[in-house]
């Protein structure tokens, strides 16, 4: 038994979710090898390299990997398969993983298993359906195991105590035209990363404008909290889309998550409600977001924020 | 002119609350609202478009499952699509039918209609996988637009807005391509009803996954489908002073 994890980095370094995937990787058990593909992913590999538990990096050098698109990375992913015989490959279930995994596993005639919470054995893994509304436990019988790993429901593992040894894979047959990467906006912020925030503040139409999301972002720069928003928020163009927390936008679950004038859809709920602790900020007192909060204040946004804020010293 | 397919699924309706059968082996779906998935219906959207710009000649909905998917291809018939294909896999067949096999039924039925673009929801609102399109575009070695949030169609090629977890990306994918919506693609339209009395008449052609030379044989085993862990509602606190004490009682600030 051997599990290949597909790195997310960005090149200069890692993105966070691998360290999930890494610690369901150990879950799952046997060794784990992890693939750098990039076009200098030098950084990203020295980051893991401190990994623990690790039997060797495999690092993948080419400007066919710019852009990180499926189209390249499939072909990569697919040889050093034939070349190791891996009985799972892990990447975590982000925008990256997502669109990755899938490609890999049809051609490898494997069925998927996308955004796994829970790892009952080698072949039996655990993930939410309907939006989390239900919870199903499967066994995958093919061969070989392709899963998606949710962040939120594996442990950062802390990349320290190894010192795996790095090997260079060859990337011949990776470049191809028939998706080329034009560029990217990405969204600039100093808070933390939505997906591994300690402390989170949503924010739902009751904000009624873009503008007036600074009410969130004075009381999140107040707790060191990563701002979202409900998938309300973002259809109304108040901010954009990486902001949206739900069944299609990013899953949290932070130490505390604070909804300001989110109505609680359920596609809303389940992108939050395995938070620690839930604070819902609403005038209407029927809001389904009280039904899973721990406290709740119903109250006018835009007296309670400015005041909570200020009261935060 | 781009002959498109678009991928219909049959899914209990978003607004319903969703309740687990007794014996843990799946949700009940007897006597349940069901719609098209709403992700299916921007795709539907998307191809309708291109078809009303010119740039699409002729539409084609698919739908796998039981009787009832018609439903959902006439839905998409209301909306503008040309014709629809019924491929009918019901009872234990359609308990483990999986983006897999329905990838390759799509990869077949693309081939047979000679299609160059496919547009499906970026994923089903039942088992959330998000996987068709890409499995899809596998099959055929085409190039995947997933999660478009804008198609901006070329001659040879189209380039298409990603939404991404740290914002867009934009990327040129040649044509034929595969690609799956995301929300924000646009808004579909409603079926009026003189579209859906059309609807009536327009052609649905039904086969089985045989036919196409489909495997579908189970690849996974359902072991047990259950509740969530259920939240209790916790206390309405009286102001934002009892707010602050709570957090400082939790140890958050």
């Amino acid at each position: 038994q051997s599990t290949l994890i597909i790195a997310e980095h960005d090149n200069k370094g890692l993105n966070p979710i691998t360290q999930n995937a890494l610690t369901a990787a150990k879950k799952i058990g046997g060794e784990i090898s992890v693939l750098v593909a990039g076009t200098k992913c030098g950084p990203a590999a020295e980051a893991l390299a401190k990994a623990n538990g690790l039997s060797k990096i495999l690092i993948a050098e080419s400007d066919a990997f710019n852009g990180f698109t499926a189209e390249s990375l499939t072909p990569l992913i697919i040889s050093t398969q034939k070349q190791f015989n891996y009985t799972h490959i892990i990447a975590g279930a982000s925008a990256f993983g997502k669109a990755l995994l899938p490609r890999v596993a049809a051609k490898l005639d494997v069925s998927p298993v996308s955004d796994v919470i829970g790892i009952k054995s080698p072949d039996t893994f655990v993930r939410s359906i309907y939006a989390g509304n239900a919870i199903q436990t499967m066994k995958a019988n093919d061969p070989i195991k392709i899963i998606s790993v949710r962040g939120t429901s594996f442990e950062a593992d802390k990349l320290e105590g190894g010192s795996a040894k790095t090997e260079t894979v060859p990337t011949d047959g990776c470049a191809t035209d028939m998706t080329v990467f034009v560029g990217q906006q990405l969204s600039k912020s100093d808070r933390p990363e939505l997906t591994s925030a300690k402390v989170v503040v949503s924010g739902g139409r009751g904000l009624k404008s873009g503008d007036n999301f600074k009410l969130l972002y004075d009381l999140a720069d107040k707790l060191n909290a990563a701002v979202g928003a409900s998938r309300a928020a973002v259809d109304a163009g108040f901010v954009p889309n990486d902001l949206q927390v739900g069944q299609t936008g990013k899953i949290v679950a932070p130490d505390l998550y604070i909804a300001v004038g989110i109505s609680g859809a359920i596609q809303h709920l389940a992108g939050m409600k395995d938070s620690k602790t839930i604070v819902a900020i609403n005038k209407d007192p029927e809001a389904p977001i009280f039904q899973v909060a721990d406290y709740g204040l119903v109250a006018d946004l835009f007296k309670a924020v400015p005041e909570l804020t200020s009261k935060l010293s | 002119m781009a002959r498109v397919l678009v991928g219909v699924k049959r899914v209990i309706d978003y607004a319903v609350k969703i309740r687990v059968k007794p014996d843990k082996t799946g949700v009940v779906t007897d006597g349940v609202k069901h719609s098209m998935n709403p992700f299916d219906e921007i795709a539907v959207e998307e191809a309708v478009r291109m078809k009303e710009k010119k740039l699409a000649s002729e539409i084609i909905a698919v739908s796998c499952g039981p009787t009832q998917a018609q439903d959902v291809i006439r839905t998409a018939l209301a909306m503008g699509v040309d014709k629809g294909i019924h491929v009918e896999v019901s009872g234990a067949e359609y308990e483990t039918l999986q983006p897999i096999h329905v990838s390759k039924i799509l990869a077949k039925l693309t081939e047979k209609e000679k299609a160059d673009m496919i547009i499906v929801g970026k994923q089903a609102i039942d088992d959330d996988s998000n996987q068709t399109a890409q499995m899809t575009a596998a099959a055929l070695d085409w190039p995947q637009a997933t999660f478009a949030s804008k198609i901006e169609n070329g001659d040879k090629e189209i380039t298409v807005t990603r939404e991404v977890d740290g914002g867009l990306e934009t990327i040129k994918c040649k044509l034929p391509a595969v690609i799956s919506a995301d929300l924000r693609l646009n808004e579909p339209r409603y079926a009026t009803l003189p579209n859906i009395m059309k609807a009536k008449k327009k052609p649905i052609t039904k086969m089985t996954p045989k036919d196409l030379g489909v495997d579908v044989s189970p690849r996974i085993t359902v072991v047990s489908v259950e509740d969530p862990p259920v939240r209790q509602a916790g206390a309405i606190l009286p102001d934002v002073d009892a707010l602050v004490g709570k957090l400082k009682e939790g140890g958050h600030i």
